[in-house]
This record gives structure tokens, C-alpha cells and sequence, in this order.
């Protein structure tokens, strides 16, 4: 016996549609939440990068002191609360004497941990200790510029994994149209060595040039800081085949043997293999089959017996 | 401009990457190392922005639009490919008959009326409470209602088409291809042998199941290790009260009072006078109850007008023994009553503990 439950509200039924998985995916959310521990300053940390990405982002302000990303048992709550809220990436700031001001940024795929890497935060400048033209900034939600400087980026695994997540996580939402009045804010990543980061936000400044490209001017605004590399834990390969699989992968498998005719339509040929009738096997053993074999027999007999008396005769 | 080093540029996402540079030496000061990594920045900034303007835009209230290619750089997906819902099965049979949905317009033309009405929902068009006669066919049974037969006949076909509709779910549940906002959720355990649905359990139910556990043990469960939140047992599990050994003075001997108590009750079941008016009254009434649900039970498979008037009798009235407990009728209750309240202070003392 089941029973079909169904949403009662049209509000309740759209949210869950939106949170069904889909072809062509928008943004990603994030959760920005800490441990046991933290310190004032990683505080400060985790409130700005919420502010930066305030309309995609989900801020829990509670200790967690179940959550352990690297552990094995814990993640399930890590997991839980990427269920409840829909978000499949997550920022988790935490502050211990071996590991101090502690970032983990971690991604889920089907709300189960995808990777991870761990970075720590060093030199960190606050937003409010830039000062600048403030009308030069930038909009929230605005989609940003950035750029990553650096071979180390490309060399070293653990960078390539970071700058796929710091892409991930500063790039905003996929858009198709841009409007390029609203441009208004660059990140800028350098790898300062293998294993250190520079991060900086700035606003940008646009003047006019002699072409329809404007000049390009970074005023450093938001928080900048230095990500040093601590732990990391990449994707294993099957999960990470499945995740970047996308629709367009498999291209439509041709249909072989079908034309298309004005006047008949759609059209196929049907081939068939030659038949050899005589050793084909009968469906049926019908019962005169049967008696006519055994007449057959019969007859064979009868005439082997006449054939010896005529051999006989002849002799 | 020369472009000596090897520069990436994902337009899709706005995004630059330099793979050339390398810091051959780090400048000494935080601020001149600021600055270098802004002086780079800055490059790749408008290299993006080169792409980016010349890009063929529309003009828009706000400002120029311009349609942004795809991102070049692969990121992993948040959540899996949606799996292609298996189709129903009328879907299959539409396809092998070649049948094509028809959009139906909501508003449809009622002849009934001359007005137009909506085709499902309320004052809809072809209503069945609409109909205000029926004319009997030859082959309708004398005495059936055709229009209770009408609705049960669209009852079947919507619980048909109900289970249809399940049927087509659950095919889709196995294929991982259910709707986001549908959950086929199980309402009873699969039973071989019974048919009863299992009860579900109360609150009460599940709070007393420690308490049963805890009589199997001498002491009651009195000195069980209990879980965190658990709630000390309603009322002693011991069922056996012994009287202490030694006695204090200033009470009656508690002894005595036992055995009082246990001689009242014997009298007292065997006495044709005592009169516990609390269960007299109680017997009555489920006396009553038992005949009026008795009577409606009847009253509704047979109709009223048809069935032989029973006539309510009374009983006798005796004096004396032969009520033993039973409220006595008409006039006598007073006296009953009265009887039984001059007794009373005894019965009570018998039956109660």
C-alpha cells in the first residue's frame, strides 16, 4: 500500500522544483559556517566573504562542533545542512592552536562531499580599512573580474584544485547577458610561491580611452588576505567522471537505416538473410509427419527386401 | 601589444589566468608586493575587458548588453544528470495509436443553460447534481437508485485511475525518475497471513513498554539504569504489599485492618442489601447504551415503518433480594436510594481498598 504525497501549496511545490536537479544548472550556494573555535579575526573573515556573496549565500552563525570535514564520521552534518539549505558548496572557518585561523572550502555533489582543500588566512586587511572613492563601490551582485597570476597555478596540483574553487566560489551567477555598465569589481589571485596565495578584491575604475575599450584601473577595496595551502582532499575518479558529465556529452546516436521520403514519409529497408529452405528445421511435429515417415521406413524396407529377392533372381 | 607571456582568458566567466609570470624574486615589503600583483592584475583585467567591449552588443535603457559565450573552463556539477521519465502507460498507447493531445479550452459551451461554463471545477459543465431526472431503462432493477449509482460508477473510475496513476509513479520511482515534488510514501507493512493493518502505537503505548520490561525484575525496575530522558514510572510496579514488621504505636494495628477489610468484602458480595449505587447506576446505563446501539443497528438496515412496534416492558418489581444490585425502577429508587445510603457508609467500605 503507497501513498502519494504531494505538496498541499503552490509555493512549497515551486521550491522543491527549484531545488530538483536540472540539465543546465544555475549558481551554486554557499554555507558559511564554524566550528568549536573561532578568533575575531576569522570571524571577520567568514562575515566578508558573506557580504561579497550576500545574495548566494547562507550564513550560519552557531558553533558546530560535530563538523569535521576530514574526519570520516564528520561530514553527515556538513551533509545535512547542504540538504536543508540546497547548498553545494561550503565555507568552514575554524581557529586551534595547531591550526590556526582554519578555512575549509569543500564542494558536495549530490549533497555528499565532493573535495575539499584547507587553506589558512594570513595578513588579512578588512574591507573597512580600505578607504577609497566610495563611489567607486562596487554593487552587490555584480558579476566580477577575476584573474589568476602565477604558473604555479598551473603546476602545482593543490593550486589547480584551489583556483578551480575560488573560481567556483567568486564567480557568480551564469549569466548570458551582461550589461557593461554594471561592471564594477576585479578579484586578483597571485601565487606568491607553491603553496601561497595572495587574494585581494578591488573595484574597478573605468576611463576613457581612445577605443570603445575603456581603461581599466584596480583601486583595492574589499579584504585581502593571504591563503596559505594546508590540507586538501581531491575528488576520486569515478565521482569526478559522473560530476562532469553534462547533457551535451552524449551526442544524439543517429538513427541508421531511416530516410526521410516527401511522399512516403519516413522510410526504412528491412534486409533479410537468405534461406535455406532445406535444412530448415519443421515448427510442428505433426502427427502425419510421423506416419509418413514411418510408411517411408516401411516402404524403404519393403523395397530393400524386393531388390535382394531380384538380386537373388538375377543370380 | 605584445602578449610575451601565455595568457587564458575564459570570457564566459570573466575570468583571465596568466600561466607565464613567476615571481622570480618576492619584493621585501607587503605594499610593494601589493602593488606588483595589482600592476598584473590590472593587465589581465583589461585584457578580459579587451574581449569583452568588443563584443557585438545591444543598446538597453541601462547600458549596453552584450551576450556572453559559454564558459570555457569545466567545473563539476552540483547535483546528477536528471534521468528521462519512463513513460506512462497511456503515453505508450497514445504513441501506438498515433494519438495527439488536443489543447481543451477551460470555458466551454453549456446547451443546458445557453451560458458558458467552466469545464471542470465548480458550476462546471456536465455536473451529475445537474440532472434533475433520470428516466428508467428497461434493465434497471426496481428499487436502485440511479443516482447513486451514477456516483459510484465515478467513484470506480476515479479510484481506477488512481491506482493508475500510481502504477505509473512507481515505474518511474524504480527508474529514479520521480518528480521533484512527489514522495510515494508506504502506509502499511506488507502482512502475509492477516489482513489487519497494524495499530500504530501511542505516545503512552511507547512510554509504558520500559515499565512492562521492568517487572520481569524482583525489585520492580526500581534500580534500572535509566536512559537520559527518561521519566520515572507512573505508579510502583511492585504488585505485592507486605505489612511492615514492626509496628508503631499511636495507629490501629494495620493487621486488623487487613483482615477488616477482606471480611467487609466477602459480606458484602454475598448480602442481598448492601447497594453500591455507583455501579448500579454504571450496570444501567450500559444496559441502555447496548439497547440503543442495538436499535440503531436495526433501525438503519431495516426502515422504521415496516418493522412491528416492540413495546417497551418493564420488569416486575420484587421486594427485596431478587434486584441484588440492580437500580430498582418508578417510585422505589428514592427508597432504594435511601436504603442504600443508610448501608452505604459499609458498602463503601467494603468495595473500596
Amino acid at each position: 500500500m503507497m501513498k502519494i504525497k504531494t505538496p498541499k501549496k503552490g509555493r512549497i511545490k515551486r521550491e522543491l522544483e527549484k531545488r530538483a536537479p536540472k540539465l543546465v544548472e544555475t549558481g551554486r550556494k554557499t554555507l558559511i559556517l564554524q566550528g568549536t573555535k573561532t578568533s575575531g579575526l576569522l570571524n571577520s573573515v567568514l562575515t566578508e566573504i558573506y557580504h561579497l556573496k550576500k545574495e548566494s549565500s547562507v550564513r550560519y552563525t552557531r558553533r558546530n562542533d560535530n563538523v569535521r570535514p576530514f574526519e570520516s564520521g564528520g561530514e553527515t552534518s556538513l551533509e545535512f545542512f547542504s540538504q536543508k539549505t540546497d547548498c553545494s558548496t561550503f565555507v568552514f572557518g575554524s581557529h586551534s592552536k595547531k591550526r590556526p585561523d582554519n578555512l575549509i572550502i569543500g564542494r558536495m555533489y549530490d549533497h555528499h562531499i565532493y573535495d575539499l582543500v584547507e587553506v589558512g588566512v594570513e595578513n588579512f586587511k578588512s574591507m573597512k580599512s580600505f578607504v577609497y572613492d566610495k563611489k567607486l563601490a562596487p554593487k552587490m551582485g555584480s558579476k566580477p573580474f577575476i584573474a589568476f597570476i602565477g604558473e604555479g597555478f598551473e603546476s602545482v596540483e593543490e593550486l589547480k584544485h584551489l583556483k578551480e574553487v575560488l573560481l567556483e566560489l567568486f564567480r557568480g551567477e551564469v549569466v548570458e547577458n551582461l550589461n557593461l555598465a554594471g561592471i564594477d569589481r576585479a578579484y586578483v589571485c597571485t601565487a606568491l610561491s607553491s603553496n601561497r596565495v595572495l587574494f585581494t578584491h578591488c573595484a574597478l575604475r573605468l576611463k576613457k580611452s581612445g577605443t570603445i575599450v575603456p581603461r581599466m584601473e584596480l583601486v583595492e577595496a574589499g579584504p585581502s588576505m593571504d591563503l596559505v595551502l594546508r590540507r586538501h582532499r581531491f575528488p576520486n575518479d569515478g565521482l569526478r567522471k559522473e560530476a562532469m558529465k553534462t547533457a551535451a556529452d552524449k551526442p544524439k546516436k543517429k538513427e541508421k537505416n531511416v530516410s526521410r521520403d516527401a511522399i512516403q514519409g519516413k522510410i526504412g529497408k528491412v534486409y533479410i538473410p537468405d534461406q535455406q529452405l532445406g535444412d530448415m528445421n519443421l515448427p510442428n511435429k505433426a502427427k502425419g509427419v510421423k506416419r509418413e515417415r514411418r510408411e517411408a521406413k516401411m516402404n524403404k524396407q519393403a523395397n530393400g527386401h524386393a531388390s535382394k529377392k531380384q538380386k537373388a533372381g538375377s543370380d | 601589444m605584445e602578449e610575451a607571456r601565455t595568457m587564458q582568458v575564459d570570457l564566459g566567466n570573466l575570468m583571465a589566468f596568466d600561466s607565464g609570470h613567476d615571481f622570480p624574486s618576492l619584493p621585501s615589503s607587503r605594499e610593494e608586493l601589493v602593488e606588483k600583483c595589482l600592476e598584473k592584475g590590472t593587465e589581465l583585467v583589461q585584457a578580459i575587458a579587451d574581449a569583452l567591449f568588443n563584443l557585438p552588443s545591444t543598446e538597453d535603457v541601462d547600458g549596453p548588453i552584450v551576450k556572453l559565450p559559454q564558459p570555457t573552463t569545466k567545473l563539476p556539477r552540483e547535483k546528477h544528470l536528471p534521468k528521462p521519465k519512463p513513460p506512462t502507460k497511456w503515453e505508450l498507447f497514445a504513441k501506438a495509436k498515433g494519438i495527439k493531445n488536443r489543447k481543451k479550452d477551460k470555458i466551454v459551451y453549456d446547451e443546458q443553460t445557453g451560458t458558458w461554463k467552466r469545464r471542470y471545477g465548480y458550476d462546471r459543465v456536465n455536473d451529475d447534481k445537474d440532472i434533475p431526472i433520470l428516466e428508467a431503462k428497461a434493465t434497471d432493477e426496481v428499487g436502485s437508485d440511479p443516482f447513486a449509482e451514477r456516483q459510484a460508477d465515478k467513484k470506480k473510475r476515479v479510484e481506477k485511475q488512481n491506482k493508475n496513476r500510481l502504477q505509473n509513479l512507481k515505474q518511474a520511482a524504480t527508474a529514479h525518475a520521480l518528480p521533484s515534488h512527489i514522495q510515494l510514501a508506504a502506509t502499511a507493512l506488507p502482512i502475509t497471513g492477516t489482513q489487519a493493518a497494524p495499530k500504530k502505537v501511542s505516545k503512552e503505548e511507547l512510554g509504558n513498554v520500559a515499565g512492562l520490561a521492568a517487572t520481569a525484575t524482583a525489585s520492580g525496575g526500581k534500580f534500572d539504569k535509566k536512559l537520559l530522558g527518561e521519566k520515572k514510572p507512573k505508579h510502583e510496579q511492585k504488585h505485592r504489599k507486605f505489612l511492615p514488621v514492626a509496628e508503631g504505636t499511636g495507629q490501629g494495628s494495620q493487621e486488623k485492618e487487613q483482615t477488616d477489610r477482606v471480611l467487609n468484602k466477602l459480606l458484602a458480595k454475598n448480602s442481598h442489601e448492601i447497594l453500591n449505587v455507583n455501579k448500579a447506576v454504571t450496570m444501567y446505563n450500559v444496559k441502555k447504551e447496548k439497547k440503543r446501539s442495538k436499535q440503531k443497528r436495526d433501525d438503519s438496515s431495516n426502515s422504521s415503518k415496516l418493522k412491528p412496534q416492540k413495546k417497551v416492558q418493564k420488569k416486575p418489581i420484587k421486594n427485596g433480594s431478587a434486584t441484588k444490585g440492580y437500580a430498582k425502577k418508578g417510585s422505589d429508587t428514592k427508597g432504594s436510594a435511601t436504603k442504600g445510603s443508610a448501608k452505604k457508609g459499609s458498602a463503601k467500605k467494603g468495595k473500596s481498598k
